[in-house]
């Protein structure tokens, strides 16, 4: 036996389900309910999310509690974001801004350094010639991808003669590459629906077990 | 004092973390670990300020009686009425109001709004994906190999097709993708390093 | 013949969404379960955690949202399942606050099946933790210090799973269901090389080529992409779920998307003939 709770649930889940799809049909006020509804429900579960997991155990329990003082300084900081309401001291918010964006900007070069390009170089030196000539082949056109991939995102010189030539295979690579994208987007958005319909037929309709 | 102060805090954040790497020293990786807690406070913060933003330019809408006041009316309550759930009826656990309105309201709200997308990449397939280079055509080819050998159908029509759409996805496609991330990663390394010698300042707004 | 082409061409996009739900909904209610074998990124997901001795501690990041639930939930579930199956104990965090339910949810489902894992003992929920990269690097250094409480609130050195737990080196294993950013190439980037971390992805089928360059260079053990990648998981651990389910559908959409692609450029080139609409 399904509670009551449930039910008015799954009833609620399936009325909003059919509010943002009646926007297939054309806009109408039904989806703009759904669309403000949700982007409210968004933002309050945010907020409480933020209140729950940040505020309090990382920043007001270990203030009022165990009396970390130092902690002041991001409050305070935190509280200058907000002076952007204000014309006369919105100059003040960029304070905590660089803070945050210098420390991004110091993660983010480690992290492309270390995650993505001295590991994808690395991993690309492959060798050319090798006993099973299915992976040789493989090798050389990995090898030849990448290389001819790079050269056409080098803009410094026009895209003539060898260079031009090689840009050209580099695009090939490319088109090869965003293809295999576009299938696995495709796959992505009917799995979207899949759910959706799944959930409008077996758990709202009871058309399927 | 408005510029260079900011400059200088985004300069040493970030010099700071990048030797973060290369200085190991227990006493010097609890500083960094304290700043780390600040930045994530401040992000907090971040984004309880963009949901001020959205109040405000919400409230103003309903002030000024603009077109589709009455959706922002929506928008506001159901804000109010998640936070008032979450904090003052039963917290946010399995099992609260909260996290009913999160399985039964928010749920289905997003999944449909993304399943759309289904719909639209469809019609965008039919109106859009025209073959008319051979680069078109190298994309249209792969797209519909991967497309047809990546789910059952495509090895009911041949028995290798997996292993034929694996071939490409871990050569030819790979080869593009890898290109694409070593430039990526060259382009974002430039920029931050951009942003922290104060030669892009956009973060600091139009003053 | 050419004024049917010529119509196609201006079809209304209504027609075109009306066959694509159909594409869904007839195998959804006529299945035929079509089979499938499992590909290598999925098989080595798995031989990756079957590698683990039991008793290790694997850290599950669940960094999504229910925009990609269908894709996503189903792994997580499984992935769930898999890991306390093999008597590993589950340490769960969100860098997205949306995952936080999420991930109870797909944990309920999975109590179901195996009802004497304990929450402390066998698994907990740390809940989520805002600062998306910074969160990585800080549980480098720090776990406890990072997530002090667990998400009900219970200091972290009353829980018994968190007994020497500090860093990475007291976790076997990290497994992250990314459904965008912060997600897999983060973990990436941040720490699998930097903190030596044994990862595998579950993650959308829009970012799933991404990650096969992480694949081949070793940065990431295994990979499940999208819902077929859930449903080879499934299908290895002998416990169909919500992804198998949907392979039928998968499968006659995008036979669908593949005969528009087809008609489409058959009306488009038959109108105006080839020569003048190719560019050569």
């Amino acid at each position: 036996m399904i509670p009551l709770s449930e039910t008015i649930g799954i009833w609620l889940g399936a009325a909003l389900t059919l509010c943002v799809l009646s926007f297939l049909y054309k806009d109408n006020p039904f989806f703009k309910f759904a669309e403000h509804l949700f982007v409210g429900i968004s933002a309050g579960y945010w907020a409480t999310l933020e209140y729950y997991n940040m505020f309090l155990p990382n920043l007001w329990e270990p203030l009022t509690q165990q009396g970390r003082l130092l902690l002041l300084v991001p409050f305070a900081l935190g509280i200058l974001l907000f002076s952007r309401f204000t014309k006369k001291f919105s100059w003040l918010s960029r304070w905590p801004m660089a803070l945050v964006i210098g420390i991004y900007a110091g993660i983010a070069i480690l992290g492309y350094m270390q995650g993505d390009l001295f590991p994808q170089i690395h991993a690309n030196l492959r060798p050319l010639v090798t006993d099973n000539w299915l992976t040789s082949f493989n090798n050389i056109l990995l090898t030849l991808g990448v290389i001819t991939g790079l050269l056409y995102f080098f803009f410094s010189k026009e895209h003539k003669g060898a260079l031009g030539g090689a840009a050209k295979v580099g695009i090939w690579f490319l088109m090869i590459s965003f293809g295999a994208s576009f299938g696995y987007t495709v796959m992505s958005r009917m799995s979207l629906l899949i759910g959706r319909v799944l959930f409008l037929l077996k758990d709202w309709l009871h058309l399927v077990n | 004092m408005r510029r260079e102060i900011p400059i200088a805090i985004c300069f040493l954040a970030g010099i700071f973390y990048t030797l973060e790497l290369f200085i190991p020293h227990r006493q010097v990786l609890s500083i960094f670990e304290t700043v780390r807690q600040w930045a994530q406070i401040l992000i907090a913060f971040a984004y309880v300020l963009a949901i001020a933003n959205i109040l405000r330019v919400n409230f103003h809408a309903i002030q000024k009686n603009q077109r589709d006041w009455p959706y922002k009316v929506v928008l506001i309550v159901s804000l109010f009425f998640m936070i008032t759930l979450g904090i003052f009826f039963g917290g946010i656990g399995e099992g609260t109001i909260f996290d009913w309105v999160y399985y039964h309201a928010q749920y289905p709200l997003q999944s449909t709004m993304f399943a759309l997308l289904a719909f639209f990449i469809a019609s965008a397939a039919f109106r859009a994906f025209r073959i008319r280079t051979l680069e078109a055509a190298l994309l249209a080819v792969t797209a519909v190999l991967v497309m047809i050998g990546r789910v059952p159908v495509g090895e009911e029509l041949w028995n290798n097709f997996p292993d034929f759409t694996e071939w490409i996805m871990n050569v030819p496609q790979l080869a593009g993708k890898r290109a694409i991330m070593i430039g990526a990663a060259l382009g974002a390394i430039s920029t931050a390093l951009k942003v922290l010698t104060g030669l892009e300042r956009t973060y600091l707004g139009g003053e | 013949m050419k004024r049917i082409l010529e119509k196609l061409e201006t079809l209304d996009r209504r027609i075109i969404f009306i066959f694509i739900f159909l594409s869904i909904a007839i195998p959804l209610l006529l299945p035929v379960n079509m089979d499938f074998s499992v590909t290598p990124p999925v098989r080595s997901f798995y031989d990756a955690i079957e590698s683990i001795p039991p008793g290790s501690k694997v850290l599950v990041s669940c960094d999504y949202d229910p925009g990609s639930m269908p894709e996503l939930f189903p792994m997580n579930v499984a992935a769930f399942y898999h890991l306390l199956s093999r008597d590993l104990k589950v340490i769960t965090i969100q860098l997205w606050p949306t995952g936080t339910l999420l991930a109870e949810r797909a944990m309920s489902e999975v109590l179901k099946d195996l009802p004497v894992k304990e929450y402390g003992v066998d698994w907990v929920n740390l809940g989520f933790k805002e600062g998306r990269e910074v969160v990585m690097v800080s549980l480098g250094t720090s776990i406890p210090k990072t997530f002090p409480n667990d998400m009900h609130g219970t200091k972290i050195e009353d829980i018994p799973i968190m007994e020497g737990v500090n860093t990475f080196d007291d976790i076997a294993m990290l497994v992250n269901i990314s459904g965008g950013l912060p997600g897999t190439r983060e973990w990436v980037q941040q720490v699998v090389l930097r903190y030596h971390v044994k990862l595998g992805s579950g993650c959308t089928a829009v970012v799933a080529p991404e990650f096969y360059p992480y694949l081949q260079s070793g940065q990431l053990v295994g990979l499940l992409g999208g819902m077929k990648g859930a449903a080879e998981y499934e299908k290895l651990i002998k416990r169909p779920g919500t992804a198998r389910r949907g392979m039928d559908a998968q499968s006659v959409s995008h036979i669908v998307v593949f005969l528009f692609i087809l008609i489409g450029n058959i009306a488009y080139f038959s109108v105006k003939g080839v020569k003048k609409r190719l560019k050569v």
